[in-house]
């Protein structure tokens, strides 16, 4: 097993000067995706701050080919490249080696506009790896909800008001939705576990069939804190279990390092007050007085979703 | 070959199976057409050696043909109607992405109210998308020019997604003769054995589909303009082509009886039969009415078609569409703005109807001629008229 130290040597395929915000995760996350690679790979990006930042004409922070289309439609594009692949190999038309395809949305394009083709590419079996980066709302556009945006949170669309207190949903269970098609390879992840990454997007890729990556991606703009600190939110929502980190290979649920040290140690889980704390999304929570019911509901559901994982994990 | 008996839809497959893509994605139920369930035959028994991706809809199946075609495959797909209306955002994609999808359209009227049966206002609303847009009247005229597509969007100089309609029910769903020609003659036509058309190349990445901003994106919008111009030369060559390996004869805008004609029909397909019927029955009274048909409609021949209206008093557009608050109908409109530019101007006369697939009989091409007529021999063009409704 290559060790982080490893990793950090390896050549990175997304290079430097893209205009991804000071502090943005999902930076962070594209840098650490492209360490797991070890075989030609192709990636197709969904409408979204990557896709926006990394690739304004003449300009490419990509140095494997990269395809965009458009928002609600990576998986199909992915399938198509797949297929063609499939065919031109059988065909003899391109050298006979397995080319590694990754498709990237954020929660914008993944659990709302792009949930359709996703689950269309999933059913269909192609052999491809889907990573959502979920900083947790239409980030690129100005901060609107979406079906990934936390209970509570403030966005442009479900703003605090004196009213109506930020979003009033949960966040979608979109792990659930994805597991539900039983694809071979399913998983969470942070930039802050860095190791536990790369080797989800390898094993992901190494699987035949479709896998699926969840990434906790913050956002220094949306959710509100100082940029400093983007890595340390993704930790956070870690040990909140706001995030627990897992992985699904097929149908075996297993819990990560980081995540199995709380559940092996429950003095070790944080309040989720510490998450909402470190974010101006959810000052409202706390100002102009706090809110102990909606926090109390929260912290409830957090609390449930955990001991459904830790259930599924047998920890 | 001896001829064989096909639906319009049977025909675009048989054509497709002969080009053999790389990959089909297809969604072919809002409505559904046959073409690619045909396709899908041919996949299960092993005639062809495509990857069929059978997609949850068409916004995905254009979307997976993008992908496909930017990765280097030949790709094919078709749809219609409601089907066409929700690829429409992915439609102008295909082209800006300079992706030679292939696209047959069973034309059909679009919701609401649902209807399902014949009209070309589908294809015709992404006259603008930078696609190569053509029509055929017969089921013969669908599998050449399915084949003819295929050429012609590839082409290095084009490298544009073409489509080819057929009027829904009229042409997709009935049967006619038609001449097929051999796998290995239409191997021959594409240009033999492909080379890679990798785009997406691990050994040599590229960026596609970036964000152009102001200083740009108008320049990237040129090239597909551009592209369009240069396709003109390619549809006529590639139509010389198909002449001299099967006899028949194609012409971006057709012409029937019109070296003499003083009146012209103009019209875009399967209504051109009856059109020509009309045509006959009048000539036998002597009238001299000939017709006009666009066979391609995007790009606009406006020199082919106004050589042959120089000569003409006046022009009746009869198109099974229709543009609500327009000046006038879709294709009448590119008539009324290619005449303005002719020495004499004819009088004009333009028609909608057949929407939703509403029979027009050759007694009532007829008609129309007589009414148009009418009126231009009083000195007077006719405003839009839609032909048969019951008002």
């Amino acid at each position: 097993m290559p060790t982080l130290k490893d990793y950090a040597k390896k050549e990175v395929t997304f290079s430097g000067g893209h205009r991804l915000c000071a502090g943005c995760a999902a930076g962070s996350m594209a840098r650490q995706v492209t360490m797991a690679f070890d075989k030609p790979t192709v990636i197709c990006n969904a409408t979204g701050c990557l896709e926006v930042a990394s690739t304004i004409y003449p300009f490419t922070a990509w140095e494997v080919p990269w395809l965009h289309v458009a928002f609600e439609n990576t998986s199909a594009v992915a399938s198509g490249v797949e297929a063609a692949y499939k065919a031109m190999r059988r065909k003899h038309m391109i050298k006979d080696e397995h080319i590694d395809i990754i498709a990237f949305g954020g929660d914008g394009g993944t659990f709302d506009i792009g949930l359709q083709s996703l689950s269309g590419a999933l059913e269909r079996g192609h052999d491809f790896l889907y990573i959502c980066y979920d900083n947790g709302a239409y980030m690129n556009t100005g901060i609107q909800r979406s079906g990934g945006t936390p209970f509570t949170a403030s966005t442009t669309t479900s703003p605090a008001g004196t009213v109506v207190p930020g979003k009033g949903q949960f966040k979608k269970p979109l792990m659930d939705i994805v597991v539900a098609h039983r694809i071979p390879f399913v998983a969470t992840a942070v930039p802050a576990e860095p190791k536990d990454l790369i080797e989800k997007v390898r094993q992901g890729l190494d699987v035949e069939g479709p896998a699926f990556i969840h990434v906790d991606a913050s956002c220094t703009r949306g959710q509100r804190f100082d940029p400093s600190l983007s890595i340390e939110i993704t930790r956070l929502a870690v040990q909140t279990c706001i995030h627990p980190l897992y992985r699904v290979v097929n149908g075996e649920y297993t819990m990560d390092r980081p995540s199995l040290r709380i559940a092996n140690d429950p003095s070790k889980k944080k309040s989720i007050e510490e998450y909402l704390k470190s974010q101006g999304r959810f000052r409202h929570l706390y100002k102009p007085e706090r809110q102990d019911d909606l926090i109390r509901m929260f912290q409830e559901d957090i609390d449930k979703r955990w001991e459904e994982i830790r259930t599924k994990c047998g920890v | 070959m001896s001829k064989i008996a096909v639906t319009g839809d049977d025909a675009i497959a048989q054509a497709a199976k002969l080009v053999n893509p790389d990959v089909v994605a297809a969604y072919p139920i809002t409505p559904q057409t046959i073409i690619v369930e045909r396709f899908s035959d041919f996949v299960a028994d092993g005639e062809v050696d495509t990857e069929f991706v059978c997609v949850e809809s068409e916004h995905s199946a254009m979307s997976a043909c993008i992908g496909a075609s930017t990765a280097g495959g030949r790709v094919f797909t078709s749809s219609a109607s409601a089907g066409l209306m929700l690829m429409y955002e992915i439609i102008q994609i295909a082209s800006s992405s300079r992706t030679p999808i292939v696209c047959a359209v069973a034309n059909r009227a679009i919701s609401g109210p649902i209807n399902i049966h014949g009209e070309q206002t589908d294809q015709l609303l992404f006259r603008d998308s930078g696609w190569i847009s053509q029509f055929a009247e017969t089921n013969q005229e669908a599998y050449d020019q399915t084949i003819m597509a295929f050429k012609i969007g590839e082409h290095p100089e084009v490298l544009l997604p073409v489509a080819v309609g057929i009027d829904g029910f009229i042409l997709s769903h009935a049967i006619e003769g038609i001449e097929p020609v051999t796998k290995d003659s239409v191997y021959n036509f594409l240009g033999g054995e492909r080379k890679s058309t990798l785009r997406l190349d691990p050994d040599n990445p590229v960026s596609i589909g970036l964000l152009h901003l102001q200083d740009y994106y108008m320049e990237a919008r040129a090239q597909v303009r551009d592209a369009q111009q240069r396709s003109k030369q390619v549809i006529i060559d590639t139509f010389n082509e198909w002449k001299n390996l099967t006899g028949r004869q194609y012409n971006p805008v057709e012409s029937y009886k019109m070296d003499d004609a003083e009146y012209a029909f103009v019209t875009m397909g399967s209504g051109a039969g009856n059109a020509r019927t009309a045509i006959d029955e009048l000539r036998a009274k002597g009238e001299k009415v000939g017709l006009i048909k666009v066979r391609v409609y995007r790009p606009w021949f406006g020199e082919e078609f106004s050589n042959l209206t120089k000569n003409v008093k006046g022009v009746i557009t009869v198109e099974r569409a229709h543009s609500f608050g327009s000046p006038g109908g879709i294709l009448g409109q590119d008539v009324k703005s290619t005449l303005f530019d002719a020495k004499q101007t004819p009088y004009v006369a333009e028609y909608c109807y057949g929407l939703g697939g509403r029979d027009c009989l050759v007694k009532e091409w007829v008609e129309i001629y007589n009414r148009s007529k009418q009126s231009f021999s009083e000195g007077k063009s006719l405003p839009y008229f839609w032909w048969g409704v019951r008002e």
